[in-house]
C-alpha cells in the first residue's frame, strides 16, 4: 500500500496536449475515481501512473518513489502497480491459475508458495475451484473477478481500474459495484478508478478528480462535488447542472449571499469571502426549480414536454433569456403543455465561485 | 527522499538493435550492393555498364519482349481476375468455398510446374491427347512455345492474384452503396459498372500492379515456354548470359536486373498516380449486400465457372500426372505401358535429383524456421513499436519480395561472390549463398501474417503481463510468441510451400551440389527429359497440396485472409 503523487504531470502528444498541469495527492489506502467525459485525458493519466507513456514535465511519486520525472521513469514491469483492464486482458492461453500465478512466476517465487498464494487470491474473489478452466469458458462477471485475483496476488501498491464495468451488462454492474467496494474494504489497497459514469464514481469513491479537455477541472468529495462545483464545466457535467447568469448583490455572509436571477432575487449558497460582482453564474438542479403560478418568479415558455412514466421533463426558456434552457421533472399529474406560458420559481442554488477563467 | 531512477529498457533497446540488424542485413545491403555495380563498378563512379547495356541490341529486344509478355499477362490476369471476383463474392452462385480454393491452386503451384504442365497437355507427346487420338505429329511445334502461350499462362498464373485482392475489396463494400443505388432505380448490371467497380478500382489498380510486377519477374514461363523458341525476356535474358558467362558478366546482369527493378518499380508507381486522381475511399462499414440471384442463368453461370476451372487446374494436373507415368517422350499411356519408373528414378537413382529433394526440403524448412523465429519481434516492432524509423524498415523487408526475384539474385551474387570480409567465409559456390536469398526474398510472407496477427490482438493483453513484472523477453516468450504463434507459423508454412519447387533466384545461385527441386525440374525438361520432370512436379505439388491440409488445421486460429485458398 502507498500513497500516489502526481505533481504538475503534463503529457504531450506530438502537438496535443493530453494532460495538462495536473497535480493530485491520492492518500495511502484512498479510493479515488478519475471522471470526465470521453477525451479528457483520464485514460492517459492512467497509463501515465502504470508507467505506458512518459510525462512530458512534472512527477508522479508512488509511496516515496519517484517512477516518473525528470530523472527518467521505471519501466511499468518494475513499479509494482496492479492494474484491471477494460476488457479484463486475461491471457486466453492460459488457465485461470496461470493467469493469476502470472506474476509470481516471473518473480521466480517458490512454486508451493505461489500455489498456495494463487488459492488464496481465488477464494478472496470467491472462484475456489475454477483454477483449472480457461478464460473463454468463464462468464464476464466471473473474468472480472479473475482480472481482480489477478492484480491483487502480486501484492501491488496501488491497484488502477482502467473503466472496468464499461462492457458489462446493467444488472453485473450493480453486482461488480458491490464487489469492488468489498473488495477496497477487505484489502486497503489505494485505488485509482477511471470511468466516465458519474454514478459509479459517486457510489465507490471517496474523492472523484473530474477532468476537463486534459486539466483536472475539481477534485473533491462526491458530495461537495455534486452541491459545490468549482466552475461552470463541473457544474454542468456532474448530474446536468442548469446553469444560470446571475448578479450577486450581497456579500457571503453564514455561507450564503444574495443573487438577482432572471430577475428574480432569493438566496443561494456560497464560498466564504464573496463580494458583490455582476456576470457571476449559478448552478441549480431541477429539484430546485418550482412551479408557482403567482409570487415570486420569473415567466418564460413551456418549449417541451417529454413523458417519462409517472411524470415528464419539462424543457421551460425564461422570458428575461430566451437562449436559455431550464429543464425539471414534473411528476403526475403534469398540467403543463408544450407552447404553454408558465412561472417558475428557484428555490436555492450555488453560487459559481470567480475562480480562473478556463481555457 | 527519491530512489535513482534507472533506465530499464536495455532488453527493448537490443531487441530493435538486432532487428534492425537483421533487416540491414537481408534487405538493404543487397540493395546497395546491386546498385553500387550499376553506378561504380570497380569502386570508381562510372557510366560504363549502363552505357554497355544499353548499347546492346539484344537488351531492347528483351526490353520489349518483357514489357509485351509483363503487360498482355497483366490484362488477362486482371480481366479474368476480377470477373472471378465479380461472380463468386456478388452473385448467388454455390459451393463457394471449393470454388475459390480450387481457383486459387494454381497460385501455390510454382509457375514451371505450372509451364510443364501445360506444355504437356498441348505438346505433339500429350499423353492426354493420345488417349483420344488427337495428338498432332511428332515434330509438330508446341503452339505454347509463343508469346501468346506465355501471356496466357501469365494470365493463367496471376489471375488468382487479382481475385484474391479484388474479393477482398468487394467484401468491405457496404451494402447500403449498393442498395442507395437499387432504390435509385439503378439495375444490377448498372449498379456493378456505375458503383461496384469504380470503388473497386484502387483494390484493381493494386492488383494489376502487383500481377505487372509478378509477370515481368516471373522466370519460370518464359524459361519453359520462350527460351525454345529463343523469345528472350530479361529475366531469361540474364539466365542465358550468367550460364554462358560466369562471374565475368556480372556487371551486364546487375544492369540488365536494375532494368527489371525499375520496370517493376514504374508499374507500382503508374498504380499510385492512376488511384490518386479520385476519392475512392469508403468511411463506412457494415454487412456485405445481399447476392445478386442470377435465377435461371445461375446453372450456366456455374456451368461456366467448374469449365474454368477444369481447364486451368484440372486438365494441367491431369496432363501433368499422365507425363510422369509413361516411360519416354512421345509414348502413349495404356494398361502395358503405365510405370511409375520415373518416379524411383527421381527420387532413388539420379543422384542430383535425390540431393535436390534434400537441398530444397531443407532449405525450406530452414527459411521458413528462420523467418517465424525473426518476423515475431520484427512485428512486434512494426505493429506496437513507437519509433517510426520502424516503419521504414517494414518497407524495406517489403522490397526484396516486391522486386523481382532476379533482382535479389543477382544482388546475392555480387555481395558473396568474394569471401565475407574478415571471416574469409566463401558463400559463392555452396547452398548456403542460396539459404540467404531466400530468407530475404521471402522473410515478408512470414511478417505480414504476424503483423495481421498482432493488430488482432488486445495490446492490454501485453501490458497486463508488463505491470505483473515481466521484462520485454519473458514477455515475448510467454505472452507475445503463443498469441502471435498460429499467424507466423501460417506464414512459416506458406514460405515452405513457396521455396520447396523455387526457381528463379536458385536458377542463378545454385552449383553442383546444392541443386534445388526447380534447377533439376528445369535442366530435365531442357534435357528433353520431361517425364522426369514431370514426376519432380507431381511430388511437389502432392507436398504443396498436403501441407495446405495441414495448415487449414490452424485456420481457426488465423486473422482472416493469411490463408489465401481460404474462403
Amino acid at each position: 500500500m502507498a500513497r500516489l503523487t502526481l505533481d504538475n504531470v503534463t503529457k504531450n502528444f506530438a502537438d496535443f496536449e493530453a494532460v495538462k498541469n495536473v497535480s493530485i495527492d491520492v492518500a495511502d489506502g484512498e479510493f479515488l475515481a478519475v471522471l470526465g467525459p470521453s477525451g479528457c485525458g483520464k485514460t492517459t493519466l492512467l497509463r501515465l501512473v502504470a508507467g505506458f507513456e512518459k510525462v512530458t514535465s512534472g512527477e508522479i511519486r508512488i509511496g516515496d518513489d519517484v517512477v516518473s520525472g525528470k530523472g527518467g521513469n521505471i519501466a511499468p514491469e518494475n513499479r509494482r502497480v496492479g492494474i484491471v483492464f477494460q476488457n479484463y486482458a486475461l491471457w486466453p492461453h492460459m488457465t485461470v491459475a496461470e493467469n493469476i500465478g502470472y506474476s509470481l512466476k516471473v518473480a521466480k517465487l517458490d512454486k508451493a508458495v505461489a500455489r498456495q498464494k494463487v488459492e488464496e487470491a481465488l477464494a478472496l474473489v470467491n472462484l475456489q475451484g475454477l483454477g483449472d478452466r480457461r478464460p473463454a469458458n468463464l462468464s464476464g462477471g466471473q473474468r472480472q473477478r479473475v482480472a481482480l485475483a489477478r492484480c491483487l496476488v502480486a501484492a501491488p501498491s496501488l491497484v488502477l481500474f482502467d473503466e472496468p464495468l464499461a462492457n458489462l451488462d446493467v444488472h453485473l454492474r450493480a453486482s461488480m459495484e458491490d464487489e469492488f467496494s468489498a473488495f477496497h474494504k477487505r484489502t486497503g489497497t489505494t485505488i485509482v478508478y477511471i470511468t466516465h459514469d458519474q454514478a459509479e464514481a459517486m457510489a465507490l469513491a471517496d474523492r472523484i478528480a473530474v477532468m476537463d479537455r486534459g486539466r483536472l477541472a475539481q477534485l473533491a468529495t462526491p458530495h461537495e462535488l455534486y452541491h459545490e462545483p468549482a466552475n461552470e464545466m463541473v457544474a454542468s457535467f456532474i448530474s446536468q447542472g442548469i446553469l444560470l447568469p446571475a448578479d450577486v448583490l450581497s456579500a457571503e455572509q453564514a455561507g450564503h449571499c444574495k443573487v438577482r436571477v432572471l430577475g428574480q432575487e432569493l438566496l443561494v449558497r456560497c464560498r466564504a469571502g464573496e463580494v458583490p460582482r455582476t456576470g457571476a453564474k449559478i448552478c441549480c438542479r431541477s429539484a430546485d426549480l418550482d412551479v408557482s403560478p403567482d409570487g415570486p418568479g420569473f415567466d418564460g415558455l413551456v418549449k417541451r414536454v417529454v413523458y417519462q412514466g409517472g411524470g415528464a421533463r419539462i424543457e421551460f426558456a425564461p422570458s428575461a433569456g430566451p437562449d436559455l434552457t431550464l429543464h425539471f421533472e414534473q411528476p403526475d399529474p403534469v398540467l403543463l403543455q408544450s407552447g404553454s406560458q408558465a412561472r417558475l420559481r428557484i428555490k436555492s442554488g450555488w453560487l459559481i465561485p470567480a475562480g480562473v477563467a478556463q481555457g | 527522499m527519491s530512489t535513482p531512477i534507472k533506465e530499464s529498457r536495455g532488453q527493448e533497446t537490443a531487441l530493435t538493435a538486432a532487428v534492425a540488424a537483421v533487416i540491414v542485413l537481408l534487405s538493404l545491403l543487397p540493395m546497395l550492393r546491386l546498385i553500387k555495380e550499376i553506378i561504380a563498378p570497380g569502386g570508381t563512379l562510372s557510366s560504363v555498364a549502363i552505357e554497355t547495356g544499353l548499347a546492346s541490341p539484344s537488351t531492347w529486344i528483351a526490353t520489349w519482349h518483357t514489357l509485351v509478355v509483363g503487360i498482355g499477362g497483366t490484362i488477362l490476369a486482371v480481366v479474368s481476375g476480377t470477373l472471378v471476383a465479380v461472380l463468386i463474392t456478388l452473385t448467388d452462385i454455390r459451393a463457394r468455398g471449393a470454388l475459390v480454393l480450387c481457383y486459387v491452386l494454381p497460385l501455390m503451384i510454382a509457375p514451371q510446374v505450372t509451364a510443364l504442365a501445360w506444355l504437356q497437355l498441348f505438346g505433339p507427346a500429350s499423353p492426354f491427347l493420345k488417349l483420344f487420338g488427337a495428338a498432332p505429329p511428332l515434330g509438330t511445334k508446341n503452339p505454347l512455345y509463343s508469346t501468346s502461350g506465355i501471356i496466357l499462362l501469365l494470365g493463367v498464373q496471376y489471375g488468382p492474384l487479382v481475385f484474391l485482392l479484388v474479393r477482398a475489396g468487394l467484401r468491405k463494400l457496404p451494402r447500403e452503396l449498393v442498395e442507395a443505388a437499387r432504390a435509385g432505380g439503378a439495375g444490377w448490371f448498372t449498379v456493378l459498372v456505375t458503383i461496384v467497380l469504380p470503388l473497386m478500382t484502387p483494390s484493381i489498380m493494386a492488383a494489376a500492379a502487383l500481377a505487372f510486377v509478378s509477370c515481368v519477374g516471373n522466370f519460370g514461363i518464359p524459361a519453359f515456354l520462350g527460351i525454345p523458341a529463343n523469345y528472350l525476356v530479361l529475366p531469361t535474358l540474364i539466365y542465358q548470359r550468367l550460364a554462358g558467362g560466369g562471374p565475368a558478366v556480372l556487371g551486364e546482369a546487375a544492369f540488365l536486373s536494375v532494368l527489371i527493378g525499375v520496370i517493376a518499380m514504374a508499374g507500382i508507381l503508374a498504380q499510385e498516380l492512376m488511384s490518386r486522381r479520385r476519392d475512392y475511399r469508403i468511411s463506412s462499414t457494415s454487412l456485405a449486400a445481399d447476392p445478386y440471384e442470377l435465377g435461371r442463368w445461375r446453372p450456366w453461370v456455374q456451368a461456366g465457372m467448374w469449365l474454368l476451372i477444369v481447364l486451368v487446374l484440372i486438365l494441367p494436373l491431369f496432363g501433368l500426372v499422365l507425363t510422369s507415368l509413361v516411360p519416354g517422350y512421345g509414348i502413349a499411356l495404356n494398361a502395358k505401358t503405365v510405370t511409375l519408373d520415373n518416379y524411383r528414378f527421381v527420387l532413388f537413382e539420379h543422384a542430383a535429383a535425390s540431393r535436390a529433394f534434400f537441398n530444397s526440403f531443407w532449405l525450406s524448412i530452414a527459411a521458413a524456421f528462420f523467418a517465424v523465429i525473426v518476423a515475431v519481434p520484427i512485428g512486434y516492432l512494426i505493429a506496437w513499436g513507437k519509433q517510426r524509423w520502424v516503419r521504414l524498415l517494414n518497407l524495406s523487408v517489403e522490397l526484396p519480395y516486391a522486386l523481382p526475384g532476379v533482382v535479389l539474385a543477382i544482388a546475392a551474387l555480387l555481395m558473396f561472390l568474394r569471401p565475407i570480409p574478415l571471416t574469409g567465409i566463401q558463400l559463392y559456390n555452396t547452398v548456403w549463398i542460396i539459404l540467404y536469398a531466400y530468407l530475404a526474398r521471402f522473410l515478408v510472407l512470414a511478417l505480414r501474417p504476424t503483423i495481421a496477427g498482432y493488430h488482432q490482438i488486445d495490446r492490454a493483453l501485453e501490458e497486463a503481463a508488463q505491470v505483473a513484472g515481466a521484462g520485454l523477453f519473458t514477455r515475448m516468450r510467454t505472452i507475445i510468441f503463443p498469441l502471435v504463434a498460429p499467424a507466423a507459423i501460417a506464414g512459416g508454412l506458406l514460405i515452405f510451400m513457396t521455396a520447396l519447387s523455387e526457381l528463379t533466384v536458385s536458377a542463378l545461385l545454385w552449383s553442383s551440389g546444392s541443386e534445388t527441386i526447380g534447377v533439376v525440374m528445369f535442366s530435365f525438361e531442357q534435357g528433353g527429359d520431361s517425364n522426369y520432370a514431370a514426376a519432380m512436379s507431381v511430388i511437389t505439388v502432392a507436398v504443396t497440396f498436403t501441407l495446405m491440409l495441414v495448415t487449414n488445421l490452424l485456420a481457426p486460429y488465423l486473422p482472416s485472409g493469411v490463408l489465401p485458398w481460404r474462403d
